[in-house]
């Protein structure tokens, strides 16, 4: 069971009070994409076994959005930070380096 | 105009005594909780600061509940409501804000009793800890498997929010969970 801390009201929540959204920091392409472009927006997600960075909602408690870093294996959980971040902060990113040094970073 | 709560004076009395609150007059209010005019306002209708992160505060003319970052839930009398928004829907006239007339698609229970905690740990996954929760903060989580919102007024009282279509399943899912007999004595 997850409990994450949604940064948007501090309250640290049961998994069951949320919802997962999955992958963040998807790029949405604007008019004139190309096809591949719109395929990787709507269809191509990362899988990874380890580092994960998503998108939650705190559905039963303030309803807003909020991301997660977290562990697809342990489920540790790195930290949560604002939805309204394009990319991980930095602060976050150099804790999970440490934490795991084989990480290959953040891949939008 | 004739109005009835959903739960239409509902009660029960269990290990903690449930009841209809009766008709509360309740606006939600969605804005920039930092704009001196929202505080304003705030102080007009209900006489209370805008409330901290997840605080309910109240006066004798009315309370204000924080909602989320951006949501604040005023609860003034149901009679003056309408004249309440009238005024709000003034001072904030310009200011990107909403605010809606929710009175009549709550239903608020009154909880009273020692073991209130320990009821609502039944359904709910809230830390139901006096140190978490502990009087005038505000919890939205879930019962069963329905959104509510609750706070405590004092160590042995506690108002709870659901929505009016489901007063009937927490009335009974209450009533259930404080049976007697059921107590559970951890809190
Ligand atoms: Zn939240």
């Amino acid at each position: 069971m997850l409990n994450l801390k949604c940064p948007n009201c501090e309250i640290t929540a049961d998994e069951t009070d949320l919802h997962c959204d999955g992958q963040a920091h998807i790029e949405r392409f604007g008019t004139g994409a190309s096809d591949d472009d719109l395929e990787t927006y709507l269809f191509m997600r990362h899988n990874p076994k380890g580092v994960h960075f998503e998108r939650w909602r705190h559905v039963f408690g303030c309803g807003k959005w909020f991301n997660v870093a977290r562990c697809t294996v342990t489920l540790e959980v790195f930290g949560t930070y604002s939805a309204q971040s394009l990319v991980p902060p930095k602060s976050l990113i150099n804790k999970i380096k440490k934490k795991r040094p084989e990480w290959e970073g953040f891949v939008k | 105009m004739f109005s009835v709560t959903g739960l239409n004076g509902a009660s029960s009395n269990g290990s903690i005594k449930v009841k209809d609150a009766g008709l509360t007059g309740m606006i939600t209010l969605r804005g920039d909780l930092k704009s001196p005019v929202i505080a304003k306002v705030i102080k007009i209708v209900t006489g209370t600061n805008i409330p901290d992160q997840r605080q309910c505060v109240s006066t004798s003319k009315g309370a204000t509940a924080w909602m989320s970052p951006d949501e604040l839930l005023v609860m003034v009398d149901y009679e003056s409501v309408d004249a309440t928004i009238a005024k709000m829907e003034k001072s904030l006239l310009g200011v990107h804000s909403l605010i809606v007339n929710v009175s009549d698609a709550r239903a608020v229970f009154e909880l009273t009793g020692g073991s209130i905690r320990d009821v609502i740990s039944k359904g709910s996954p809230a830390d139901m800890s006096s140190k978490i929760l502990p009087v005038g903060e505000v919890r939205r989580t879930r019962i069963a498997q329905l959104a509510v919102a609750f706070w405590f007024t004092s160590d042995t009282t506690a108002r709870l929010v659901c929505f009016r279509s489901v007063a009937g399943y927490v009335m009974d899912w209450l009533e259930n969970a404080s049976e007697k007999g059921s107590e559970v004595g951890f809190h």
